[in-house]
C-alpha cells in the first residue's frame, strides 16, 4: 500500500456519494420525489459500474506499460478491445440487443476471440514485438470489420445504434451490468495483481528479467488473461472508453516509486474516480442530448496525449 | 560450485554461434571471456547463466543440468548483467537494486545494504537513476547482481563505455566478489583489462575454443595474431601490461 493508493482511495471515497447526487436533476434526498428509487436504481449502478469500468481501464493501462516498458502502451493495443467491440456491434447488426444481456455476451466473446487469436499466431514464441504487432492487426481488422458493418447496416437506426454505442457511455445501465462486470474486472486485476513482481523484474529488459527468474510465458497468459478481462469486461458493459488505461498510469507514476507492481492497484482507483468524475461532467453538461462519454475523455485524452509527447520530445518523462 | 559447459554447440538460424565448447569455470576467480566480433561471447554467457538452452552438449551447476534446475533456483544462484544497461523507469538506486531480491522474494535489506557498500553506491542510493552518470550507473547495475547474492556473476561487457577510473572501479568491485568466493565471468573486449586483471582466459574464435588457460597464454601475441589478425606485442610488467600494435 503506497501514498498514492490512500490519495486515490480517499478521493473515491469522497466523489462516490457526491456524484450520485449530481445529474440533470441534483437529488435532494429529502424533498425530491422518488429519491431513493433513483439513487439505487439508476444513479447508483450507474456510478459503480463507472468505478468498475475506470479501474479494469486504469489498472490493464498499467500493466500494459510495465510489460510493453513503454510509457505510450495502451490496454487497447492488444486488439482486444476493437474485438469485444466488434462483438457488440454485430449483436446490433443482426438486431439482438433488444435482449439486455446479448450485447454484453456478444462483446465478451468478442473479447475472447480477441484473445484466442492472440494466443494462436503469437502464443507459442512470446517475443513482445510479435505480441504487440498482432495485437495491433488483430485490432485493424476489428476496426475494419466494425466499419465495414456500418456501412452495410441493415437499416438507419441499426447504423445509428451502432455509431452511438460505439462512442462508449454509461446511460441507462442497471445492476445487471454490474454483476456482468465486476467478476470479471476483479478477477482480471487478481491476475494482473499476481504478474506485478514479474513486471517489476522486466524493467531491467527481458534476458536480465529471465536471469531473475521470470517465466516469461506465464507472464504473457497472465497479462493476456488480466488485460483481457478487465478490457473485454469493460467494453461489453460501457462501449469504447479510450485514454483512460494511457493517461492514469502517467498521472500516478510520479506519485510512486515508478515501480510498475507500485502502479496497477492505484492506477486502478484512479481509473475509476476519473471514469466517475467524467461521467458526472457529461451528465450536467448544459446539451441538449448527453455527450457520450467515450466522446469526452477522448476529448481530455487526446490533447493531454499530445502535451505529453511534446515533453517526451523535451525528454522529462 | 563448479559451472561447467561440455561439448557446447549453439545455432541460431543457420549458422551455427557455438561448436563443441567444454571449459569447467571455478569460484574464486574472474574468468574472462575474449574474441572478436561475432565469435560467440555474449552466446556462451547467456547458455552459462541459462538463458539459451544449449541444441548439443550441456551446460551444469555442480553436476545438475541448468535446464533441470528451477528458474528461481538457478536465478538466486546465478545473477546476470546484460551488456545493455535497460532501465525502463526511473527508479531510485535503492529500488532498482532490490530488484536484485526477486529471485529471494524477501527484503534482503542486508544483502541491498552490503551490495549498495560493495560499489560504493550508499551515498547515492536515493537518487533517482536518470541523474546517475554512466559510471555511477554501471555500478548501480552491478550492485543489482551482487543483492541477489548469488554464486556466480556474469556480466556481459561490464565495462565497455566506463573511463579508465570506473573500469578499475568495477573490477575492484568483481575481484571482491571473487576474493568473497563468488565466480566471475566477463566477456571483455578490452584485452589489456583481461591480461592485468583476470585470472583465467577464455578465447573463442568463430564459435570454437582457441584457448583457455593463464592470461599471458591465452593472450599470448601468437594467439592475438592467430584470432584477431593483428600484428600486437605486450609491453609493461605482468599485471600492468599494455598492448601495441606493430
Amino acid at each position: 500500500m503506497n501514498r498514492a493508493t490512500f490519495v486515490f482511495a480517499g478521493l473515491l471515497v469522497l466523489a462516490l456519494p457526491l456524484s450520485l447526487l449530481m445529474g440533470r436533476v441534483w437529488v435532494d434526498p429529502e424533498t425530491t420525489p422518488n429519491a431513493m428509487l433513483i439513487l439505487i436504481e439508476l444513479r447508483l449502478p450507474r456510478a459503480v459500474l463507472a468505478i468498475i469500468v475506470g479501474a479494469g481501464l486504469g489498472g490493464a493501462g498499467a500493466a500494459m506499460q510495465g510489460y510493453l516498458r513503454n510509457p505510450l502502451a495502451d490496454p487497447g493495443l492488444f486488439g482486444i478491445a476493437p474485438m469485444a467491440a466488434l462483438g457488440a456491434v454485430a449483436s446490433l447488426w443482426f438486431g439482438y440487443a433488444t435482449s439486455a444481456y446479448l450485447l454484453p455476451l456478444f462483446a465478451l466473446a468478442g473479447g475472447a476471440a480477441g484473445m484466442a487469436l492472440l494466443a494462436l499466431i503469437a502464443g507459442r514464441s512470446g517475443g513482445i514485438a510479435l505480441f504487440t504487432l498482432a495485437g495491433l492487426m488483430i485490432a485493424s481488422l476489428a476496426g475494419a470489420l466494425t466499419a465495414l458493418a456500418i456501412t452495410l447496416a441493415p437499416n438507419a437506426f441499426a447504423m445509428s445504434e451502432i455509431v452511438l454505442w460505439l462512442n462508449g457511455a454509461l446511460t441507462d445501465r442497471s445492476w445487471g451490468d454490474v454483476t456482468l462486470a465486476a467478476p470479471l474486472v476483479a478477477m482480471g486485476l487478481v491476475l494482473l495483481g499476481f504478474a506485478a513482481r514479474s513486471l517489476d523484474a522486466l524493467t531491467l529488459g527481458d534476458m536480465a528479467a529471465r536471469s531473475m527468474g521470470l517465466r516469461s510465458d506465464m507472464l504473457l497468459w497472465l497479462l493476456v488473461g488480466g488485460v483481457g478481462l478487465c478490457v473485454g469486461a469493460s467494453v461489453a458493459v460501457a462501449g469504447i472508453i479510450g485514454f483512460v488505461g494511457l493517461i492514469v498510469p502517467h498521472l500516478v507514476r510520479p506519485l510512486t516509486d515508478r515501480l510498475p507492481s507500485s502502479l496497477i492497484l492505484p492506477s486502478a482507483l484512479a481509473g475509476a474516480l476519473l471514469v466517475l468524475v467524467a461521467d458526472c461532467v457529461v451528465r450536467i453538461l448544459p446539451m441538449v442530448t448527453e455527450l457520450r462519454l467515450g466522446i469526452a475523455l477522448s476529448l481530455i485524452g487526446a490533447p493531454f496525449f499530445l502535451w505529453l509527447l511534446l515533453k517526451m520530445r523535451r525528454g522529462l518523462v | 560450485m563448479t559451472l561447467t559447459v561440455e561439448n557446447l554447440s549453439l545455432t541460431r538460424g543457420k549458422a551455427g554461434v557455438l561448436h563443441g565448447v567444454s571449459a569447467a569455470l571455478q569460484p574464486g576467480q574472474i574468468t574472462a571471456i575474449c574474441g572478436p566480433n561475432g565469435a560467440g561471447k555474449s552466446s556462451l554467457l547467456l547458455a552459462l547463466a541459462g538463458l539459451i538452452a544449449p541444441d548439443g552438449g550441456t551446460v551444469t551447476l555442480d553436476g545438475t543440468a541448468l535446464a533441470e534446475i528451477h528458474p528461481q533456483l538457478r536465478a538466486q544462484r546465478i545473477g546476470y548483467l546484460p551488456q545493455d544497461g535497460e532501465v525502463a523507469w526511473d527508479l531510485s538506486v535503492r529500488n532498482l537494486v532490490a530488484l536484485g531480491r526477486l529471485p529471494h522474494r524477501d527484503d534482503g535489506k542486508a544483502q541491498i545494504a552490503g551490495a549498495l557498500e560493495a560499489t560504493h553506491m550508499t551515498a547515492l542510493q536515493d537518487r533517482p537513476v536518470s541523474t546517475l552518470s554512466g559510471g555511477e550507473r554501471a555500478r548501480a547495475l552491478l550492485a543489482r547482481v551482487f543483492a541477489g547474492d548469488p554464486e556466480w556473476v556474469l556480466a556481459d561487457e561490464p565495462l565497455a563505455a566506463l573511463d579508465f577510473y570506473h573500469q578499475l572501479e568495477v573490477l575492484s568491485s568483481l575481484r571482491a566478489a571473487a576474493q568473497l568466493g563468488r565466480g566471475v565471468v566477463l566477456v571483455l573486449h578490452d584485452l589489456a583489462l583481461a591480461m592485468n586483471h583476470a585470472d583465467r582466459v577464455l578465447v573463442l574464435d568463430q564459435g570454437r575454443l582457441n584457448a583457455d588457460g593463464a592470461p599471458e597464454q591465452a593472450l599470448s601475441i601468437g594467439n592475438i595474431m592467430q584470432v584477431w589478425g593483428v600484428s600486437a606485442r605486450w609491453l609493461g610488467e605482468p599485471g600492468a601490461r599494455a598492448l601495441v600494435t606493430g
